[in-house]
């Protein structure tokens, strides 16, 4: 496969642009992975503009428009996709809720990313005892479903969306945590971590600008895999009612409560259902197409 | 191997142990249990007696020793709601969460390995793509969105099937067909590139290059060397069997393990939620252990202790 930015290339001729080497890669891409990646950016849009293209507030009660249906369903176009149980905009809802679900996933992944770099970093840094204990760390979380993890904490912790946010944090940090120790042991026996080394520059240093960059490619197509997982976890937790909790609304939070209206008024929780199937397929398809081309263990 | 077992076994204890106090530390941690059962203005009087009647007085570290005797005597504490022993309550819920599980789990096997076999035997064919975009959808459907539908189509809908509740069997349907396509569709994942991997090798080509049927190829050659890696990913299946119940369980209203896991939860009920995780940890571990002893069985170079430095296969 070619990659945009292989050495030979950048001595001969000038580095190509950003844009172009986006629009490089966009062409490299199967028919499919281009409409995901469609679909990736029209949700963010959705998630950055929610306030400017909501109709209504996302909280604004209409008692007297209760269980509308859609334009399409034989309702107005007052309400394009419906309204709920107490009146308010379904497509308003949709557009915060896709804010909310997407706010809590990508800190999420960020923060389970960064602890399991940090931790890796730390077991290939100082082997020995150190090394031992992140490895038993990581082997128990990875032998405990994090769904039941979550339920206890949650549960007992009481739910702020900050403790939620920090909680989902820790989901798939252990992923990371092998991924940067293996890389780090591998890059620490190459030649460019010990010539740094004997530069003089500190171990931050070697780490964040030298071996960061070498193993990121590999921790890229790891978090594009993790954030899907962050999205349906945080969905089904807040169906259960134990998520993101009212008066904030997400995608799972909509469904859980329009399950009650399933009989007479299904499209409370189609929309969101379909928003979170779709998004997460998006992100999987995409997060498997850079598997393929990033990393060459896998070929 | 024996080495190898007692080790992991170990390991499995250690994990337990882990669970147990991670279990304790938050659910001790989070707040006054007393506060939470006993609303805010209950006499000063109630709420001590309450505190000492749980044992709440005393130093944490002597909850914590005190907490690891009973459970070494077999008592798991009682329910803060109704007194009765919390393990009891658990186990009373099992059979409900095995009548859905057990047959979710067989078909998950069928259709997952199936699937994952036949599409890396027709590798990059429309079939093989077909069945892998449909592997990544299942995949990315949560179970409860998968559940609704079904309820939609097949209970609102059509009419054919109840919508919740464990009265007959007929309500046991959707719930365990909920609860087996998620599998399904990770069990084809890991089969097909396990699957690829492996015929890749190059005694398979030896195989079929000497003239064997290649229906005797596929059987006796590429799968048992596919079934090692796949096995990991089933032996993680069992053990999350609780996990999985949360969601479907709750959905299709039906009574198992693990509605009580998020009502409990929701009644901050201490001992029970703690029963629980004891439950799934054990479930958990087990599963693992037996994944190792399976791979002995199955990969002659894990019991012999020559794992890597052995001629390939």
């Amino acid at each position: 496969m070619n990659t945009p930015s292989l050495p030979e290339q950048s001595q001969t001729a000038a580095p190509p642009s950003l844009a172009q080497s986006a629009i490089q890669l966009i062409r490299s891409m199967p028919l499919l992975v281009r409409l995901c990646s469609l679909w990736i950016v029209v949700v963010l849009g959705i998630a950055l503009f929610a306030d400017f293209i909501s109709p209504y507030s996302y909280s604004q009660l209409d008692l007297l428009a209760r269980l509308r249906p859609p334009a399409f369903w034989g309702g107005s176009s007052d309400h394009w996709l419906g309204t709920d149980e107490l009146g308010r905009d379904v497509l308003s809802r949709l557009f915060h809720s896709v804010r909310i679900s997407l706010l809590v996933a990508f800190i999420s992944t960020m923060l389970s990313a960064t602890v399991g770099v940090l931790m890796g970093f730390a077991a290939a840094h100082f082997r020995g005892w150190v090394e031992q204990l992140v490895l038993t760390l990581v082997d128990f979380q990875a032998s405990m479903p994090f769904m039941i993890i979550a339920l206890a904490v949650l549960a007992f912790f009481g739910n702020t969306l900050v403790l939620f946010i920090a909680l989902m944090g820790f989901y798939g940090w252990e992923r990371s945590a092998r991924i940067a120790r293996g890389l780090t042991i591998a890059a620490n026996e190459q030649g460019y971590a010990s010539a740094v080394y004997d530069l003089g520059a500190s171990p931050w240093r070697v780490y964040l600008r030298h071996i960061l960059p070498n193993i990121a490619s590999t921790l890229i197509v790891s978090v594009t895999l993790t954030f899907p997982e962050v999205i349906l976890l945080e969905s089904g937790l807040s169906f259960l009612g134990l998520g993101v909790q009212p008066p904030m609304t997400s995608l799972g939070n909509m469904v859980g409560y329009g399950r009650e209206y399933l009989q007479s008024a299904p499209w409370i929780l189609l929309a969101p259902s379909l928003f979170i199937v779709v998004t997460t397929f998006s992100v999987s398809m995409l997060g498997d197409w850079l598997r393929d081309l990033l990393d060459p263990t896998l070929n | 191997m024996m080495r190898f077992l007692v080790i992991r076994f170990l390991r499995g204890l250690l994990t337990l142990f882990l669970v147990l106090s991670f279990a304790f530390l938050i659910l001790r941690s989070t707040g006054d249990p007393a506060m939470l059962i006993m609303s805010a203005d209950a006499p000063p009087e109630a709420l001590e007696a309450f505190r000492k009647g749980w044992g709440l007085d005393a130093p944490l570290w002597q909850q914590y020793v005190g907490y690891f005797k009973n459970l070494a005597q077999g008592n798991f504490g009682y329910s803060m709601r109704d007194k009765s022993p919390a393990m009891d309550l658990v186990l009373e819920r099992i059979p409900a969460t095995l009548s859905l599980a057990l047959p979710a789990f067989v078909l998950k096997l069928l259709i997952g390995i199936s699937a994952g076999v036949y599409a890396a035997l027709h590798r990059n064919t429309w079939i093989d793509r077909f069945l892998i975009s449909l592997s990544i959808a299942g995949y990315t459907m949560p179970s409860f969105v998968l559940g609704l539908v079904l309820v939609l189509v097949f209970a609102v809908g059509l009419g054919w099937l109840p919508s919740g509740g464990n009265a007959t069997w007929q309500h046991a349907i959707l719930p365990v067909i909920t609860l087996s396509l998620g599998g399904a569709a990770v069990l084809a994942r890991f089969t097909r590139s396990a699957m690829l991997e492996v015929m890749g090798q190059a005694y398979i080509r030896t195989a079929s290059a000497k003239g064997l049927v290649w229906r005797r190829v596929v059987l006796h050659h590429a799968m048992p060397n596919a079934a090692i890696p796949t096995l990991t990913v089933i032996g993680f299946m069992v053990g999350s069997l609780i996990a999985g119940a949360v969601v479907v369980e709750s959905v299709f209203s039906w009574p198992g393990v693990g509605r009580l896991l998020v009502t409990s939860v929701a009644n901050r009920d201490l001992a029970v939620v703690q029963s629980l995780l004891l439950l799934v940890a054990t479930t958990m571990v087990s599963a693992n252990l037996m994944v190792d002893i399976l791979y002995g069985w199955i990969d002659p170079r894990v019991r012999t202790g020559q794992a890597g430095q052995g001629k390939k296969a």
